[in-house]
């Protein structure tokens, strides 16, 4: 099986140069090509969760009786909606990692930085998406009927309570579509991490493409098709989300 | 469905499923990030010199042996005029030549969208969803290196500088988001506008043009100058592709500086700063247009 | 707290509220006592929903002060906690939690807030669908029911709570005319059992029929009160009598 799938791919680089998928014979730059992948696959994953923790707790603190805290709130805001990602990202890993302590390596005595790049990618990333997020759920909670939270204070309800009971589980079910679209668009986002050198799958296919010119088309074939894929399961699972969170008596008719 | 569906305007089945129909969230649109905007109401102005002290204060406040901050914070004085000349404007024309080229080609693909030909529409609703859904680097990445570097017409042969290919990779993304917006648009004005038109025996074209499109016309704006503010800070990515804008310019004067480590705090600050001092003005304006244009719907 | 039954268990004296400029309340007092059902009626913006809200804490005031057996409410010291388990509140909107089926609704403060055994709260939660006469909805969400329905689970949801007494804001304001019936049959059955009740109400006959005591309220103040029977046939005050004239 697989060896038919290699030599169709050999015959084909053959018949057409410009087609080299060199990926589906070469099994090192096959290994490169996956590895590229996983690493696109971990960052997407760890930013869209470290993201989405950061919008709740970020809404939560919009939500706070201290002037101070929303005041600082909106400046991280307000600071990483309105600078580009990509200089976000090199001032996370360049500037603020010289700063960052470094730890002793596992060779014993070279000094490793306590964040890698990868690291930072994920840091940086998420709290670029994040800022999106915390407007996102904040803008879910002031959907939540300010009754409906009376009606949970008149029961007896603290705020923490009715946050967790009440506003959340309804706030997120509203949010979900503007989610969606900012999850989306950090998925594609993570390919900037390239410019600190993470190697996603951008980074190999750059790298496949400078040491093989004629397997050009094929990387953009397979690049485009994983980024349409990964998006998509994005959204199907989203939806689907949606879907077995939607209340009976409420949906669309 | 109690009002007819205009021919290629309106489909059956097209919005996103609403889980909680009672309360629904307002902000948004198709686009997404029209949301971008619509939280900067409650901000206060006040916000930029905050912002500007976390960035400048700070690292003043670090400590450093030998060559310090303080030598770090001239250096970039120094080169900051040619920062800005040279590096930050050029990210801007690169921005503003996108946003034409990108405004232009996407009302065409939005209006492409919603013709009754279903071969045109077809192809302009993938063209319009591959190019919104593929990330711009590899957008930029592929236009750089599936382009030409330079052209033979007859004996004459013209080179192709980056930063051109760089304004058309961009122009993709845009185009496509910019032809949802018109599309948007387009849908969201009531089917009695089309009907009562029709019924005034206005052709298709008449009505589009003289009663649908002025009427969204003003809505189309706000997320228009959204996609702009995005594009802007898009515009770094080209340092990737070599043009020499601002990031680039940044790296080579870090260069020049004999590679302090103390260099990089300062000028990568000032690079954020600069982009923001740009963008959020923009993004207060869009806030302001579309609260303004919201409530004549 | 010295509360004993022979005082008023809602006592209110010379209360007064502003929202901004406008005052809303201008020296109401009001005396409840234990098992007693008094209806509220005046005309929109007297002031009678505000009234009620200031009991369980949902407004503040300006002055004056409200005694729910004995303990003052307004006291900024004050365990909205301990107030709100023993005044239950129903709304005009029920305002029921979208999210949850009609049980959990019920459930859900008793067991979050109250901590009490779920199992306990269950049976207790299908005892009071019974009794609202809703057996056999208990899984149906809100959006599934009718809004009749709806603010009979809410009067249930109360109930769960244990309290001693129940304010009820224009609870049939907003349903259609062939469900009013059933709510009002649920608080009917609810002041017979000696449950305490304020009810802020436009149904006349239904006030006429269970209130010990009807307040009519006109911009801000009491006008006059008094039982239904003296009350409706005998009224001294022309402006009472220009309203009750307006709507019977």
């Amino acid at each position: 099986m697989i060896e038919t799938i290699t030599s169709f791919f050999l015959q084909l680089a053959d018949d057409y140069p410009r087609w080299n998928f060199i990926f589906f014979y070469d099994s090192f730059q096959w290994w490169r090509l996956v590895g590229g992948l996983k690493m696109t696959i971990l960052l997407s994953i760890a930013c869209v969760l470290l993201s989405v923790v950061i919008g709740i707790v970020g809404a939560w603190l919009q939500g706070s009786p201290r002037r101070w805290v929303r005041l600082l709130v909106q400046g991280y805001i307000q600071f990483f909606r309105n600078t580009p990602p990509f200089v976000q990202l090199l001032f996370f890993y360049f500037a603020l990692g010289q700063i960052t302590p470094t730890i002793t390596g596992p060779d014993g005595w070279t000094e490793v930085p306590l964040i890698s790049n990868v690291g930072w990618a994920i840091i940086s990333l998420s709290f670029f998406a994040g800022s999106f997020n915390v407007e996102i759920f904040r803008a879910g909670i002031e959907a939540v009927p300010e009754s409906t939270r009376e009606a949970a204070d008149s029961l007896g309800f603290s705020r923490f309570q009715s946050y967790v009971e009440l506003v959340m589980p309804l706030a997120f079910r509203v949010s979900l579509p503007a989610l969606n679209n900012n999850l989306v668009n950090l998925i594609k986002t993570t390919t900037q991490a390239i410019g600190i050198a993470v190697p996603e799958l951008l980074y190999e296919c750059v790298g496949i493409w400078n040491d093989y010119p004629s397997a050009l088309y094929p990387t953009m074939t397979v690049l485009f098709f994983v980024f349409i894929i990964l998006v998509g399961i994005l959204v199907a699972g989203m939806h689907k989300w949606e879907k077995s969170m939607q209340i009976p008596g409420y949906g669309a008719s | 469905m109690g009002s007819r569906l205009i021919p290629g305007v309106h489909s059956r089945a097209s919005t996103d499923l609403p889980v909680l129909l009672p309360y629904r969230y307002r902000g948004t649109d198709e686009n997404g990030l029209v949301g971008f905007s619509s939280w900067l109401v409650s901000a206060t102005p006040w916000i930029v010199p905050v912002a500007f002290a976390l960035c400048l204060i700070w690292p003043l406040t670090a400590l450093a042996a030998g060559y310090g901050y303080d030598d770090a914070i001239k250096a970039l004085f120094k080169w900051l005029p040619f920062l800005f000349l040279s590096g930050f404007l050029f990210n801007i024309l690169i921005s503003v030549l996108t946003m034409l080229i990108g405004t232009m080609a996407g009302v065409l693909l939005g209006l492409a969208q919603i013709t009754p030909v279903w071969i045109i529409q077809v192809a302009a609703k993938f063209a319009t969803q591959l190019f919104r859904n593929s990330p711009w680097l590899v957008l930029l990445f592929i236009v750089l290196l599936a382009l030409p570097f330079e052209f033979t017409i007859g004996s004459m042969i013209i080179s192709v500088p980056d930063w051109s290919k760089a304004v058309f990779g961009l122009s993709l993304p845009i185009m496509a988001n910019i032809s949802e917006v018109v599309r948007g648009a387009i849908q969201s004005v009531p089917t009695g506008q089309w009907e009562a038109a029709e019924s005034l025996a206005f052709s298709r074209r008449q009505v589009l043009w003289q009663i649908i499109l002025p009427q969204c016309f003003k809505r189309m704006i706000p997320p228009w100058m959204n996609w702009y503010a995005i594009l802007t800070m898009a515009t770094p990515l080209c340092s990737l592709l070599g043009v020499e804008e601002l990031i680039t310019l940044s790296r080579q004067a870090i260069e020049s500086e004999n590679n302090h480590p103390e260099l990089l705090v300062p000028f990568y600050s000032f690079a954020l700063m600069i982009f923001f001092l740009y963008c959020y003005p923009i993004a207060r304006l869009t806030i302001q247009l579309e609260k303004r244009y919201a409530v004549k719907l | 707290m010295n509360w004993t039954e022979t005082e008023p268990i809602i006592s209110i004296k010379d209360l007064h509220k502003s929202f901004g400029s406008l005052e809303v309340l201008k020296g109401i007092s009001m005396d409840v006592m234990k098992g007693e059902v008094v209806c509220v009626i005046g005309p929109s913006g007297s002031g009678k929903s505000t009234l009620i809200r200031c009991i369980n804490a949902l407004n503040d005031i300006n002055s004056g002060s409200i005694k729910v057996e004995g303990q003052e409410v307004h006291d900024p010291k004050l365990n909205k906690l301990e107030l709100r388990k023993k005044v239950g509140m129903v709304f005009q909107q029920y305002n029921l939690f979208p999210h949850r089926t009609a049980l959990q609704n019920i459930m859900m403060a008793p067991v979050k807030v109250l901590k009490q055994n779920p199992e306990d709260v269950r049976e207790r939660a299908i005892n009071l669908m019974t009794r609202v006469n809703l057996t056999g909805k208990e899984d149906s969400y809100p959006g599934e029911l009718s809004g009749g329905q709806q603010q009979r689970v809410a009067i249930a949801r109360s109930l769960a709570m244990n309290p001693r007494v129940m304010l009820f804001d224009e609870v049939t304001a907003a349903l259609d005319p062939e469900t009013v019936k059933d709510v009002l049959i649920t608080i009917k059955d609810l002041a017979e059992d000696g449950m305490t009740c304020i009810l802020v109400t436009h149904e006349m006959g239904f006030a006429r029929e269970v209130a010990d005591c009807i307040y009519f309220t006109d911009r801000g103040i009491i006008v006059e009160y008094g039982p239904p029977s003296t009350f409706f046939s005998d009224a001294k005050d022309p402006r009472t009598k220009e309203f009750l004239s307006q709507i019977l």
